[in-house]
């Protein structure tokens, strides 16, 4: 599949303003601005660009505890992203929710989840739901590796198979379900190949390259909207931080977390091939950079200038009572 | 389902078998198997599919066909649907009705004959409904189905062979509602589900021996017409909650609380309980029936508080 200058420019972005929201997420925490916890999705970024450039506004996605990535991906305003952090009214959940549970409905984003698998049937229902109206919209269910042993994913990919839902399972092994390695995990190197026990198609892709991710959703995402079924994808990745904000990671070296980011970054990886290929000037690249992050320290200080949270009421617990 | 094509059914063995209990007996013929969609056996599956579709814009009833088997999808009720509005700042309605039935009385024992209605009265954000009859059956399940939030809909599997009068056409029971279905002057009876029935037979068996007992069933746990409980108690004078589930952390221990913060200077007595033995539910038809409360415990205990 190739890849014109204008899509190749906005993965770039898309990555790079994932990358910054991280990173700015992270110095907040430190500055004790967030409550809570915070999960990040830096080293992955090219899973949730590299499939959501092919998503509509109106196809859905189920999100994860490190859900960051797959919001600002589906086009979340990054204001009302930190907003929500910052435990403000003016946050996609009025401060309810925090990072875990983002969501952006008029985005068909179904939310980030704090439970492990938890997105994987409801991304299904999103489905049936397409299915049912007789529309083309798809879903996608974005989950990690830990999820892939939970009992939502088998019974969820049987259920999208045998009715050929339109549904795009994309399992991020990031190498690491909290602190436990895939290798201690899985009997299998190959997580993909569950999908042929279920009766339907299953990819590998390398994550380092968005490149990779974009064509082999964009295969997926097109034979799904066709009625052609389900497909699973499995995004081979690296995650840069812990597995929360401040994990000390004693289950894994220093060395190997230098040497990973190194190897296993997609945006650096991005810039090479941007240059290489003559879609973009480093100059022009480094453009990027610096919109992306003036753009994000508005959306902070936007956020920071808004009202704290207001308090509950009983209609957002019952639509009625 | 005739006026509204958003809705769909989903469950195990709904479809040409209409039904472990054959609730859904002859939907498939007249809606055809899209919206009657027998599904396999994969509890978190289909209700999470449920939530998810609720999400996205249908209307769905997902069949568990045994109340027991809800521990299998307890993630996507308790964790998703009960709470995806709140969590999303009101982003999210989730129209999802979950029919289930429970209770003892047909020898299934432990796995398949639990009172769970607490553990879900618990959750915030989900309503609970348990009918007794036959009208209220049909009158509530429109209501659950039409309502914005997740309902679990909780029947009784020894109801399936009751009979009363149901009316035709549009019918709708609206949720939070009790009914009175006995007035009377000596004390409340609170009670719901199959213990309606057997709420009326001792209030029957009260009168011939001079006791006037009033009969409220709940009909919806949540949200809890509180008006009509103190209503009554302020009354009567008098408070008798029954139910099958067992007494320890059971709803009952709500009612009475309620009535005891509430209407305390109301009350003659102090607040009873009468619910099932803190026990798995046996097998044998005898051990069965021996701990949940029967008509004669009612009449039993009844008397005690009057007396």
């Amino acid at each position: 599949m190739t890849i014109d200058r204008a899509t190749a420019l906005d993965l770039y972005r898309v990555m790079r303003r994932i990358r910054r929201f991280e990173q700015r997420s992270t110095t907040l925490f430190g500055e004790n601005k967030i409550w809570g916890t915070i999960h990040s999705y830096a080293g992955e970024e090219a899973i949730a660009a590299g499939v959501c450039a092919h998503l509509r506004n109106d196809d859905w996605i189920t999100s994860t505890h490190r859900g960051h990535g797959h919001c600002i991906a589906k086009r979340a305003d990054l204001g009302k992203m930190y907003a929500e952090l910052l435990g403000r009214e003016t946050g996609y959940c009025r401060g309810r929710g925090g990072s875990m549970h983002i969501a952006d409905t008029s985005k068909g984003n179904l939310g980030a989840n704090g439970i492990v698998g938890g997105g994987i049937p409801i991304a299904t229902g999103a489905a049936l739901t397409a299915r049912q109206l007789g529309t083309d919209q798809v879903a996608v269910s974005f989950f990690g590796d830990g999820a892939a042993n939970e009992g939502t994913f088998h019974e969820s990919l049987n259920l999208a198979a045998i009715w050929k839902l339109p549904v795009i399972y994309v399992c991020e092994n990031n190498q690491y379900a909290e602190s436990l390695p895939v290798g201690k995990a899985f009997a299998t190197d190959d997580i993909a190949s569950r999908a042929t026990g279920y009766g339907m198609p299953g990819v590998n892709v390398d994550a380092r390259d968005v490149r990779l991710v974009y064509a082999v959703a964009g295969e997926a995402i097109t034979l799904a909207r066709a009625g052609g079924g389900p497909t699973l994808i499995v995004a081979e990745a690296y995650r840069h931080e812990g597995h929360y904000y401040g994990d000390p990671q004693q289950y894994r070296t220093k060395e190997e977390i230098e040497l990973w980011r190194v190897t296993f970054d997609p945006i650096i990886n991005a810039r090479a091939w941007l240059t290489s290929d003559g879609l973009a000037t480093e100059a022009e690249i480094d453009a990027v950079d610096r919109e992306v992050d003036e753009e994000t320290e508005a959306a902070i200080a936007w956020a920071e200038t808004g009202p704290i949270a207001s308090p509950i009421t009983p209609e957002e617990i019952y639509a009625s009572y | 389902m005739q006026r509204d094509p958003r809705i769909l059914v989903m469950g195990e063995d709904i479809a040409e078998h209409g039904g472990a209990f054959q609730v859904t007996a002859g939907l498939l013929a007249e809606f055809g198997p899209d919206r009657i969609r027998q599904t396999p056996i994969s509890e978190i599956g289909i209700v999470g599919a449920g939530v998810g579709a609720a999400l996205t814009g249908l209307r769905p009833v997902v069949e568990l066909m045994y109340i027991d088997f809800s521990g299998l999808a307890i993630d996507q009720i308790v964790n998703q649907a009960a709470q995806n509005r709140f969590m999303f700042g009101g982003q999210a309605r989730v129209p999802l009705v979950v029919r289930t039935q429970g209770g003892s009385g047909r020898g299934n024992a432990a796995q398949h004959s639990k009172s769970l209605e607490a553990w879900f009265t618990h959750v915030a954000g989900l309503k609970v409904v348990m009918p007794a009859t036959p009208a209220d059956a049909k009158g509530l399940l429109a209501a659950a189905i039409r309502d914005d939030d997740p309902v679990m809909f909780i029947e009784h599997k020894l109801l399936y062979r009751t009979k009363g009068p149901v009316p035709e056409g549009e019918h709708v029971v609206p949720l939070g509602k009790a009914d009175v279905k006995r007035q009377g002057s000596d004390l409340t009876i609170v009670t719901w589900s199959r213990e309606v029935l057997f709420a009326l037979e001792a209030a029957a068996t009260l009168a011939a021996d001079g006791v006037d007992a009033e009969v409220i069933d709940l009909r919806s746990l949540v949200p809890l017409d509180r008006e009509a409980i103190l209503a009554s108690v302020r009354k009567t004078r008098r408070l008798l909650v029954v139910h099958e589930a067992i007494k320890r952390g059971g709803y009952g221990a709500e009612i009475a609380a309620l009535v005891a913060e509430e209407a305390f200077d109301d009350l003659d007595a102090p607040p009873r309980r009468l619910a099932g033995v803190e026990t798995p539910i046996p097998y044998a038809a005898h051990l069965e029936r021996g701990v949940v409360p029967q008509v004669e415990d009612i009449v039993r205990v009844a008397k005690e508080l009057v007396g």
